[in-house]
Order: structure tokens, then sequence, then C-alpha cells
């Protein structure tokens, strides 16, 4: 009997997301995919709105990384009030700045990994999703869920005082910013946010250490899991620094494929739409970017931590470029395919956040005045920024009254959608295909090999523990013949 | 005494107001001492295990989804409070309501620079897999009672935390100027 498979991680209830699996008479997989079930129209309803509203407007996208759409936005609006991209804004302008974004960069990566998928490793993939999840760590492993929310206390102290707020902030606007960061402030951080050592900056470097030596202890002891499962080729994606390092906030488009191979070469971002391009299919809200030159089939492409550790050359900072050395002698210099390293690559990267707000903290830069800069205006400006989960695209029409008349988003988890997609595929023929009943435990995996993007506006909630699953089979008459739940 | 059962939800929302409540920090091992959580994202509970105290609603109502879930929980919960500007609201979403739907798919589907040259079929999402688009986004109390509002975009943390402790101790709720906030 043909079924049909329904995983709702979210849906019904958050309705962000859900995963269709369809299987034939022999139980063979004929079809499975991932769905986007939101659609909110930014594009259109901001057209008319002032262009400076535009920072503050669209990170309400998302209040899980609303940091990187407020920066993406106010990038774009620099190009358009003639503040040029990336360096044409002043010392305290743009590092102000990077230090609100490496905050959240830190804030969004540890809370994926101690609130999503530290659960995994403490109680194992296969344990009862009763105690897997965020309330069973602070119940049985306090030490490390106070970690958690300490690490995550200080990355969103760091964005309330770059940005006037922890959620939906105010502070970078066209050309600059909107405050410099007080001596108070600044001591605070590097010694210990309300006198607590433990709110330190050095203490943030130490425990973003411990939490690479965890996931590599697991990873010693989970070998085939962390190295094989979901694991496909595919092209990356992401900014670089134009002599190729890794940069989270500004850079250049560098694409290279499974094999190493350089197919996008440091492009300007503002060229953007010579090289990117989005598919529609009627299934799903989220659209499906390609790089032109290859086309939808064999344009797609993967973004966030992986694909960045994978463009780029090295790391500015000599912790993070440790183990960046570490990560890339394991696939022997080549580009690293394995969907499950994404969480090593995370946590890389929040080690290199950590060290970069060090550095900024001891800038005297950020006492200083100078913070707006402005120039001849645009029309047009293109702002790209490597968001916690990946690239992010803003860009931005303005017409001589100062009205948006065009914009065009790609968010980070939209690079993502054919990579998950391809994620979603690989665990049903490789786990479902041909059985006849469907475990749990395949549920589990299709959940693992998502969370392993960190999609953010499919299923945001998993951010906050695991995504309840629900699986119904259907007959080709459509009844429902079997329903699970986990 | 059983402790109070605290429920939430996210429907046309961004999380934030969720991220929010996650703002309390520490404070958030003494919230898992004072109330048991059923159907939530911060946990696994998909349906209502039974009937709880307090239903925390971020978001508005953009989609026949949203609606559904909404009506669950006013019959699931005994006092619902409506958390942040979008389920007060609708919130920025609502800025959509002065546009018909045909207009926003159109932008992002089909005339957006990087479909225009993309989508000669002119293919718009449309299948039964995924919900249907409201004509407009609905503020939850006009679907549904609600019993309190939380204002702010996200509310602070404190006041989401202020509020919780009121209800759940049934003390009276402090609102100082600063915790209040209409952004
Ligand atoms: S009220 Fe603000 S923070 Fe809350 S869901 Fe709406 S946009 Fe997000």
């Amino acid at each position: 009997m043909a079924k049909k498979i329904v995983i709702e991680p979210v849906t019904r209830v958050e309705g962000h997301g859900k995963v269709t699996i369809r299987m034939d008479d022999d139980n063979r997989i004929t079809q499975s995919r991932l769905h986007i079930v939101e659609f909110r129209g930014f594009e259109r309803f901001v057209q008319g709105r002032p262009y400076w509203e535009a920072p503050v407007l669209v990170q309400r996208l998302c209040g899980i990384c609303p940091v990187s759409h407020h920066l993406a936005a106010a990038k774009a609006l620099d190009v358009i009030v003639g503040a040029g991209t990336g360096n044409g804004l002043t010392p305290t302008g743009e590092k102000m700045r990077r230090l609100m974004h490496y905050g959240q960069i830190f804030q969004s990566h540890v809370l994926h990994f101690f609130h999503l998928v530290s659960p995994d490793l403490l109680f194992g993939i296969d344990a009862d999703p009763a105690i897997r999840n965020v309330i069973g760590v602070a119940l049985k492993h306090k030490d490390l869920a106070v970690q958690g929310v300490l690490m995550r206390k200080y990355g969103q102290e760091i964005i309330e005082a770059t940005a006037g707020k922890k959620i939906h902030g105010t502070g970078a606007i066209p050309g600059g910013i909107n405050k410099n960061l007080s001596i108070e402030e600044r001591d605070a951080f590097i010694k210990g946010i309300d006198g607590n050592p433990q709110l330190s900056i050095a203490q943030m470097i130490d425990w973003s250490e411990a939490a690479l030596a965890l996931f590599k202890d697991y990873h010693a002891k989970h070998k085939d899991l962390i190295d094989s499962y979901a694991a496909f080729d595919s092209n990356h994606v992401s900014l670089v620094t134009p002599d190729g390092a890794l940069d989270l906030y500004h850079g250049v488009l560098r694409g290279v494929d499974a094999h190493g191979k350089k197919i996008l070469n440091d492009v300007d971002t503002q060229d953007y739409l010579d090289h990117v391009a989005e598919e529609v299919r009627s299934w799903s809200y989220m659209k499906f970017p390609y790089l032109t030159s290859l086309g939808p089939k064999k344009g797609w492409y993967r973004v966030g931590p992986l694909a960045r550790l994978n463009t780029c050359d090295y790391i500015a900072t000599p912790r993070a470029q440790k183990h960046f050395e570490e990560f890339r002698a394991y696939t022997g210099g080549k580009p690293n395919n394995m969907t499950m390293h994404y969480h090593w690559a995370r946590l890389i990267e929040t080690l290199h956040a950590a060290e970069m707000m060090e550095l900024l903290l001891n800038d005297p830069d950020l006492q200083k005045d100078d913070l707006v800069v402005t120039g001849t205006r645009q029309q047009q400006g293109v702002g790209l920024l490597e968001a916690p989960r990946g690239t992010l695209f803003h860009h931005y029409a303005v017409n001589e009254n100062d009205q948006i008349t065009m914009c065009n988003l790609i968010v980070s988890t939209t690079n993502n959608n054919q990579p998950m997609n391809e994620a979603v595929n690989w665990v049903a023929l490789n786990t479902i295909d041909g059985k006849a009943e469907v475990t749990e435990a395949m549920l589990n995996g299709v959940e693992v090999a998502i969370r392993a993007y960190d999609p953010c506006l499919s299923c945001a909630t998993h951010a906050m523990g695991n995504m309840p699953l629900e699986i119904t089979l259907v007959d080709s008459r459509g009844d429902v013949i079997d329903s699970k739940r986990k | 005494m059983a402790k109070p059962v605290v429920a939430t939800t996210s429907l046309a929302g961004c999380f934030g107001c969720h991220m929010s409540l996650l703002d309390i920090d520490d404070r958030i091992l003494q919230l898992i001492e004072l109330v048991e959580f059923d159907k939530s994202p911060i946990d696994d509970i998909k349906q209502f295990s039974r009937q709880c105290d307090i239903g925390l609603i971020e978001g508005g109502v953009c989609n026949s989804e949203n609606a559904h879930v909404l009506k669950a929980f006013r019959k699931h919960c005994n006092i619902l409070v409506s958390v942040g500007e979008c389920a007060i609201m609708g919130g920025l979403p609502a800025l959509r309501n002065n546009i018909p739907v045909g207009e926003c798919l159109a932008e992002a589907y089909l005339n957006s620079p990087t479909t225009k040259n993309a989508n000669p079929n002119k293919i718009l999402p449309n299948d039964d897999d995924i919900p249907m688009i409201l004509n407009r986004v609905y503020p939850c109390h006009e679907v549904v009672k609600i019993d309190y509002f939380l204002p702010g975009c996200p509310p602070r943390a404190d006041l989401i935390w202020n509020a919780l402790v009121a209800l759940v101790t049934g003390k009276e709720m402090e609102l100082p100027y600063e915790v209040v906030k209409f952004d």
C-alpha cells in the first residue's frame, strides 16, 4: 500500500516547517521534501517606507538572529547614503557594528550548542525525549546548563551595549552607528559583568574551548555518526576577506565545489545578481537559490559554519586558527562535506567570535565619537554578511523621496534549502527505504540531519529544544493508517 | 500542591518573544522549579497533555494553522496571555494588511531580481502540504478571548518574568516604568 509519511517538526504548532516522505507499495521512497510553511511578504510591504526604517523593520523577520538582519540592512543603506561598503565607515562605526555582530554569533551558536545539541550528546540520540531537552540538561547537568545560560547572556549583553536592546535594537544606522562603548561598559565586559568574573571575556574564551573539547570527545567515541551521517558532496559559499581569511562581517563572495575548485571567484557583493538566482517550487514558501553559472540542478550550495571553514584559507585569531588547522587536516585540506561536522565548525566559530570580542573590547577606537559617514546618495545598495546560519543578502532600491521601492532578501536558511532537502532525502533513502515499519528512531534521524543546519525560519522552535515530530502513514486513498508521535 | 502548568507557542511571530523569555537568564532555573511546562517549543510536548493554567502566545494569526492552534490554546488554558506586539495587534507582519496577498506573493516569487529570470513558468507556492495564507494578519484577541497583554517588541524579560510570577503566586504585579515599553 502506498504511504505518505508526514513529519511535522513544528507545523501544526508553530507553523514553520514540515517533512513529507512518500513510499510506494513496496515501501520504496518515491519522494521526500522539507516544506517551509511560512510566508510574510516583507519584500512587498516595506515598499513605500522611508529607507532608514529598514534596519529596524526587517530584523523582525527573526528574533533569534535579529542583529544579522539589522546589520545587513544597514550595510545596504551605507551604500545608498554614499558611505561605501565595508571599510567605508569610521573605525568606531565599523568596530561597534562588528562587536555587535560577534556578540550575536556568540549567543546564537551557544544557544544552538547548549540548548539543542548538548542534550543529544549528554543523553544520547536515542534517549527518552522526555529528558532529552534543555530542561533535562538543567536538571541533570546543572553546571553545563549554567554555563550555557551565562554564555548566552554575555552575547546578549554585548548586543544590548552596542544596539541598545537585546532583541530588535537600533544601534546601526545608515552610514554608521548611534553610540560608542563607554569605559564602564568596556571594563564590565573585560572584568566581568556586575563584578561577576564568570561573566568576563576570558571566561567566555575558556568555556568556548571547553565546548570544543566536549564535542571532540563525543566525536572520538561516535566517529560513524559524526563522519558519515547525512554526508553528501556539495558546493560551499561564503564571504571571505580578499586575502582569504574568515570574516563574518564583510568580504568578497567565494564559492568552492565539493573538491575545492573555485566556482565563485571572490566577487564583489554589489554584483551578486550576476551570480545568484532563485528557483521557486510550488510546495514550499522558501525559494531555492543557486549559482547561475552552474544552473539550478548543479549550482545549489551550502552556507553556514561548515561552508565558511571550507571556503576560507585561515582564521585570523590564534586559538580558532589552531582548531581550524586540525579541522582542515581531518579531510586532508579538501572541503569537508560531512553534515554533522557543522557542529564542529560552529564551535570553532564560537571561539573565534569570543577572541574577536576580546580584541575589540581592548580597542580604543570604540570610545571615539566619530560615528557616522555620509557621501553621494545612490539609488541602490546591497548588504551581505555572514549570519550565524550563513550568508545573508539584503538588496534595496530607493526613490528620490527616500522611499524603498524594491527589497530583495535571501536569508541564510534559504541558501540551505536544497542542502536540507538533500539531508532529509539521505536519511529517507538510507534508513527508511524498504522498511515496512517506521520507527521512532527513524524520526529522530530526520531530526538530527535537519538540526545540523540550525535552520532558523523553518523550525526555529528547535533552537530551544528538540523538534516535536509527528508521523502519519496514509494509504493511497488518503486514509490515515497509523500515527506516531514523539 | 501540584505546580502550575504553562504552555507557550509562536504563531506569526519571529521567536523574539520566546528569546526574551530566555533572557531571564539564570532565573530559568528558578522558573523550572516554579512551574511545569506542557506543550511548548522549549520541550518535546507537541499536544496538550492536560488542562494548563497559563498559555503564552507569541505572534498574530496569518494563516489557517495559526487560527487552529490559537483556538486549541484557548480551549486548554485557563489564562491566555498575548505576549508582544505581534500577538497584541499583528505587529510588523500586519503591515501587509492593506496590500492584497497576491501582490505580496508576486513580489516575492515573480518580480524579485533573483527570480524574475529564473521562474519562467511563473510558479507560486500552492500545495496541499502548505497552509493557506489569510487575507490579513489578525491580532489574537480578534480570534479568541485574551486575558492579559504584555506590550513590547519583544516585551522586556523582566516584564515577562514579573507577569509569570504574579500569575503563578497570585500576588499583584509590579509594573515599574522601565520594564513596560511599547516599541
Ligand atoms: S512582538 Fe516583536 S519580538 Fe515578539 S514575535 Fe513580534 S516581532 Fe518578534
